[in-house]
């Protein structure tokens, strides 16, 4: 028996340089195509946004290819990871978003979409989607809430999320200047919507500076309670 | 092939397809299934026919999660880190959860399982109270979510719960889903002292019927009764706090000191457990919360305490 599954190929990562002897190369129904999406939640605002590069491998789809999907009036979704599994969650969301609508006469708020989402990811508990969501919007008392998800459904509300392929570059960012962790005798000031997206904008041109998949342009949609602003901000292309 | 199949009513619906889980699963199924006699018992099991898809992402594990009885009810208490592989995924989970106002939840395993697993244990317990106007005991409930989690025994599903509540006796048919006292940010020594009455009135563990219970159940199909558990990662550094210390006649702030003490302890060896502690306190009365505290502060409080003993 000369054949050997591939067990501990992570998209990303350099594969060790040694000879293991042939292996056999199970046909994957994944892809990983990259990027980056971050949400922030604010007294009565909330911004989400998401870099546009569409990339798989060592290659770049496309340059224009936003993760931000809008669903309602006050609620934007971040979807990050296999490009053809986010296309089809957002399909099956916005199908249900539309049956709740007419079932109830009324749109679901953020908190029923993330519910819902929830039980959606986890019905394919044994054939995941890839992709790592975040939800942002206004909840129903006109606060912003942010949802953050694994990829088989476990969620919870935060103040700021970063999802995707630079989160764990960008999370730690977030947790001392919006969440002000690690930092002694500081003031804890409340986010004004200005300086949040300022500090989106810079967090994304030092994700693309140090992420490959991460860059191109960056999509920034604000939603606040007179609807949803989106800005296109160009990002280092290469 | 997709699971558009789901859409809106016929998912609650307890197909044959699900063996009863009231939640509709996609099992993604080999082209020619090998015909399998000897598992004839669950057909429609997802361990029979489902081939495992390789996934390339890690999903969350790894956590120091404890329960114990005392005089004074029941104890519950855990850390709030979500790692997922190598990665803190989340620092501020909630792995207790609250079911109804008198049984309390730690959960233990993969993030997404537990959580959902809770969620559907919430809702037939709910609908087990409209159905028969009465409380599931918790021993009842131990075993409905046992055997509603035995067909996912031997997939990959990860779930190692500690149910910790209060038996009510049986005339009394209220068990509402938020407990009265809701914040208790300082201890209250006066709920300790009505507490107290009410369980010397009731045998230590040799009542079946009414009093403090704890029970753990996992996906393996393990359902255990017990005075002390103690699940996750950081569970062998926590037995060894809870061993020394534990006995029947704690008061509440010995035992809720008591518990804190065993998760940090835990947090400190552990890698994959940290953050906070969360502590439920489980009492006749239903259950209360203690307010989340971040063990960084405890950690220096213990540095200093150590170099005060070196030096005085």
């Amino acid at each position: 028996e000369f054949t050997r599954l591939n067990l501990k190929h992570d998209p990303g990562k350099m594969k060790e340089y040694h000879y293991t002897g042939p292996v056999e190369h199970r046909f994957s129904p994944y892809a990983f195509n990259g990027g980056t999406v971050l949400a922030v939640a604010g007294e009565d605002f909330a911004i989400v946004a998401s870099d546009t590069r569409l990339s798989e491998g060592y290659s770049i789809h496309s340059r224009d290819s936003p993760k931000c999907y809008k669903l309602t009036d006050t609620t934007v979704i971040g979807c990050s990871g296999f490009h053809g599994d986010c296309l089809t969650l957002t399909k099956i969301i916005d199908a249900r978003l539309k049956m709740y609508k007419h079932s109830n006469n009324k749109s679901m708020t953020s908190g029923a979409i993330a519910a819902m989402l929830s039980t959606i990811l986890y019905g394919r508990r044994f054939f995941p989607y890839y992709v790592y969501n975040i939800i942002g919007g206004l909840d129903e008392h006109g606060k912003g809430a942010v949802y953050s998800f694994d990829p088989v459904g476990s969620y919870q509300r935060d103040t700021y999320k970063a999802g995707g392929s630079a989160s764990a570059m960008l999370q730690p960012l977030l947790d001392n200047q919006i969440g002000f962790k690690n930092m002694e005798g500081v003031q804890h000031v409340p986010l004004t919507r200005d300086k949040a997206v300022q500090l989106v904008k810079d967090v994304f041109i030092s994700a693309a500076e140090r992420d490959v998949y991460t860059g191109d342009a960056l999509r920034v949609c604000v939603i606040t309670k007179e609807g949803i602003n989106e800005q296109t901000i160009p990002l280092r292309k290469d | 092939m997709t699971d558009y199949y789901n859409f809106g009513l016929r998912r609650l619906k307890k197909s044959r397809r699900n063996s009863g889980i009231p939640l509709h699963f996609f099992i993604p199924t080999l082209p020619n299934p090998a015909p399998s006699n000897n598992r004839s018992l669950f057909p429609y099991s997802p361990a029979n026919q489902s081939v495992t898809v390789r996934r390339p992402f890690p999903l969350s594990h790894g956590t120091t999660t404890l329960g114990f009885i005392f005089q004074g009810g029941v104890i519950a208490a855990a850390d709030t880190r979500a790692s997922a592989g190598g990665l803190v995924a989340c620092p501020e989970v909630h792995k207790i959860t609250p079911i109804h106002s008198h049984l309390v939840v730690t959960s233990s395993g993969s993030g997404a399982d537990c959580m959902l697993w809770e969620r559907i244990l919430t809702r037939e317990i709910r609908l087990y109270q409209l159905r028969h106007r009465r409380c599931l005991s918790i021993r009842g409930t131990a075993k409905l979510l046992s055997f509603m989690l035995h067909p996912f025994k031997g997939t990959e599903v990860c779930v190692a719960l500690t149910l910790c509540g209060w038996d009510k006796d049986a005339g009394n048919t209220d068990c509402t889903k938020m407990s009265e006292d809701l914040s208790s940010t300082t201890d209250d020594s006066s709920s300790a002292v009505c507490s107290s009455q009410d369980v010397t009135a009731m045998a230590h563990s040799a009542s079946p019927s009414s009093g403090p219970k704890l029970i753990y159940v996992c996906s393996d199909g393990a359902r255990l009764q017990g005075d002390i558990f103690s699940v996750g990662s950081g569970s062998p550094y926590a037995y060894g706090v809870l061993d020394r210390d534990l006995r029947w006649s704690l008061s509440k702030e010995e035992a809720i000191s008591l518990a804190r003490e065993a998760v940090f302890r835990a947090t400190h060896r552990d890698a994959y457990s940290g953050n906070n502690v969360d502590l439920f306190h489980v009492t006749a009365q239903g259950w209360s919360q203690r307010k989340r505290e971040d063990l960084k502060e405890e950690y220096y409080r213990d540095m200093k305490r150590k170099t005060n003993i070196v030096e005085g």
